[in-house]
């Protein structure tokens, strides 16, 4: 794992829990959308909370998709969910949210549980017909 | 009657988040390291390999189910349940797609922290 992997999974999330933030912020302005006037969440695409989350939203799937053509699944999301407690800490300074005791005992979890999974590799490889192997993957392979 | 609503929009979320994960996860493997490729061939070329791809627009399209799904599911339910819910079952509904799906070793490190951080999400609802 290079820094610039570190910092791509990083931007997984960071890119998401900011994204959420600010379409949450938004949504909160426009309040509660009935099935009557969905047209509402068109106009709702005006505003600049939701303009803001949606860029970040797009940021998060770039580096999403980024991640995943160097690491598993299975390595990617717990990697990422981090994002989850980086979301709890801007509710408790940011937006003054206050975070109970069962919501730290579910970070802390989180962070161990993300602790687990970064000490071992990030990608299987495969030698077996299962999954098609692609030149530039094959050239990678060797490389490890 | 609700409550039975509410868990099916639920089961559908999983359903159609894990598919879309595992779609996508495939695309870009075959699309290959992506940082490699952009040095490479430049960023139109990575951009094009992934839109070509089948399994990356497969892949949108269950994650567009989920989107829908999910609203669905807010109209019936509590946000409280089925954001907390959906997303804890997600990570354990992963763990076991990539097991069969993508051949990836999911070893025991890998399902205690899938378990460990489906309990914490729970509980951050809490």
């Amino acid at each position: 794992m290079t820094v610039r992997k570190y910092l791509v999974l990083a931007g997984v999330a960071i890119f998401a829990s900011i994204g959420d933030s600010l379409l949450s912020r938004g949504m909160k302005e426009i309040g509660a959308v009935p099935f009557s006037r969905l047209q509402t969440l068109i106009a709702a695409l005006r505003d600049p909370w939701i303009v803001g989350g949606i860029l970040f939203l797009l940021g998060f799937f770039a580096a999403y998709m980024t991640a995943l053509s160097w690491a598993d699944l299975t390595y990617v999301l717990p990697a990422t969910s981090l994002g989850y407690v980086l979301l709890a800490l801007i509710a408790k300074f940011l937006l003054h949210e206050q975070v109970t005791m069962l919501r730290w005992v579910g970070i802390s979890l989180i962070a161990i549980g993300v602790s687990f999974v970064a000490r071992g590799p990030e990608l299987t490889l495969h030698a077996h017909p299962h999954q098609p192997v692609e030149p530039e993957m094959a050239v990678l392979q060797e490389d490890r | 009657m609700r409550h039975a609503y509410t868990w099916g929009a639920i089961a559908l979320i999983v359903a159609a988040s894990v598919t879309g994960d595992v779609l996508l996860s495939r695309a870009m493997k075959q699309v290959g390291d992506v940082d490699h490729l952009r040095q490479r061939s430049g960023l139109s070329v990575v951009i094009g390999r992934i839109l070509r791809n089948p399994y990356f627009m497969l892949g949108i399209v269950a994650m567009a189910v989920a989107f829908f799904s999910l609203l669905l599911g807010l109209s019936w339910g509590d946000v409280s349940l089925i954001a907390p819910a959906s997303a804890s079952l997600t990570f354990v509904g992963n763990a076991a797609a990539a097991r069969f799906f993508l051949h990836e070793r999911v070893d025991r490190r890998r399902w205690i922290a899938a378990a460990l951080i489906a309990c914490g999400v729970a509980f951050l609802a809490g």
